[in-house]
């Protein structure tokens, strides 16, 4: 019997007006198809069959397909808590009330750092003032916000004035997380990873703002697994609670699983639940069966699963191995190492672009 | 900020919070941004009751204990699920 989704992450394209070095896309993507309208309206209803309450519609940047407002009414129609993950890049108020006309429950509006200088230094691009009026339409329309900011190097010593940007916008939510190194942000690593003092100063920052705002704005620190000796549970489990859905209709247990040598099921030729319950790619790494040592006998294996499976392929080329994030892999060395020489120097970043594989 | 409930508080769901009843249980969720709460049948009773009565009401409605209604939702306001 397989466990069952919650949550659909609907990547309804990687196209996006920001060049974020740090996004998590892929850093090259296929040349397919994008999946039609019409099949994403039938995801999300096949997705609400298999038990998924909450739908995260993200991309890149979701704004860009036309079709938007027609797949937020069909959440809505369907109950599921729809979500619109954005960088407010290209928004108008009236397209923004529209779609909570259309039933969107919550906006999730990416900003890059507390000033306009340092946004555009990391994003390729000036937006900061349009995220403000975006924020703004928000509060008046009465949208829940959750402002998001992806935490690195450059930033972390923002975080100060970042929590106090959220809560003068009124988000009832601020995610600070730390850079995981996919995708772009594996390419800028060095480039973004910071020191331990940064980090200790932003938690201390954040546990006494997240005293001080309890009931008003849930305030996230998404830990920053390079810097810690325990991994992060992937996923919260390999196909246990998560579909995401690419925007050329792949179903993928996680959004940074295309780098792994797997088929990944392709919903314009079946259903989610054929790709949920019986694909080869989403059982892969279902449960704890597939770990070896050190995992197989840890105690924790319940907990991390052994940590991130894109991690410990993208290090080491086994996805089966221990997330080398762990203290105890035996490929700790490359995490010591990539921190060392993050230390070091700086390197320039690369900022994202659409790579076309031919 | 904590909030102080009393029995003439008019506890409302916050905007950013939906109930529903799940497909393939019956039993009654309470969703919001990445999170869903499973809600025990006198929790989801509670909470469909908050729709601008008191909360000695609510107690009153379900003959339950005023204090156990009051601390069920001083939680959900310290997470910021219920207004009052």
């Amino acid at each position: 019997m397989s466990p069952r989704p919650y949550v659909l992450v609907a990547e309804l394209t990687y196209r996006c007006p920001l060049r974020c070095a740090y996004c998590s896309n892929p850093t090259q993507v296929q040349d397919r198809p994008a999946l039609a309208g019409a099949d994403w309206l039938r995801v999300l209803s096949e997705a609400s069959d298999l038990g998924v309450v909450q739908v995260h519609f993200t991309g890149g940047e979701p704004l860009l397909r036309d079709d938007l407002e027609a797949l937020v009414a069909r959440a809505a129609a369907l109950e599921l808590y729809s979500n619109l993950i954005t960088s407010g890049v290209p928004l108008t108020r009236e397209r923004l009330a529209g779609l909570q006309a259309a039933g969107l429950c919550a906006l999730q509006l990416s900003f890059q750092a507390a000033r306009p200088g340092s946004s555009a230094a990391i994003a390729g691009v000036d937006a900061f003032a349009h995220k403000l009026q975006v924020a703004r339409w928000a509060r008046e329309l009465e949208l829940p916000l959750t402002v998001n900011v992806v935490l690195h190097r450059q930033n972390l010593d923002e975080v100060n004035p970042i929590i106090a940007l959220a809560e003068e916008l009124g988000a009832h939510r601020l995610e600070l997380a730390n850079t995981q190194y996919l995708g772009w942000a594996y390419e800028n690593r060095a480039a973004l990873m910071p020191s331990l003092a940064q980090l200790d100063a932003a938690r201390a920052v954040v546990a006494v703002a997240r005293a001080r705002l309890r009931g008003s704005m849930e305030i996230l620190f998404v830990l920053p697994d390079y810097h810690g000796d325990r991994p992060r549970t992937c996923m919260t489990g390999w196909g246990e609670r998560f579909i995401v859905v690419t925007p050329d209709g792949r179903a993928l247990p996680c959004h940074a699983a295309h780098i792994l040598p797997l088929e990944f099921p392709d919903l314009r030729a079946g259903s989610l639940a054929s790709a949920w319950h019986d694909s080869e790619a989403f059982q892969k790494y279902r449960g704890t069966d597939y770990l070896g040592e050190p995992c197989r006998s840890c105690d924790q294996r319940e907990v991390d699963h052994g940590g991130c499976r894109c991690q410990a392929f993208l290090l080491t080329g086994d996805a089966t191995a221990a997330d080398p994030v762990c203290g105890m892999s035996p490929r700790h060395d490359l995490v010591v190492v990539a921190r060392a020489a993050a230390a070091q120097a700086a390197p320039a970043l690369t900022l994202r672009r659409l790579r076309i594989a031919r | 900020m904590p909030l102080a409930l009393s029995a003439d508080s008019r506890p409302q769901l916050a905007r950013k919070a939906r109930l529903r009843t799940d497909r393939l249980t019956g039993e009654t969720l309470l969703l919001y941004p990445e999170h869903g709460l499973i809600l025990s049948p006198s929790a989801a009773a509670i909470l469909r009751l908050c729709d601008g009565r008191s909360a000695g009401n609510i107690a009153a409605e379900l003959g339950a204990p005023l204090a156990d209604v009051l601390e069920f939702l001083t939680t959900l306001g310290e997470r910021g699920l219920v207004n009052t």
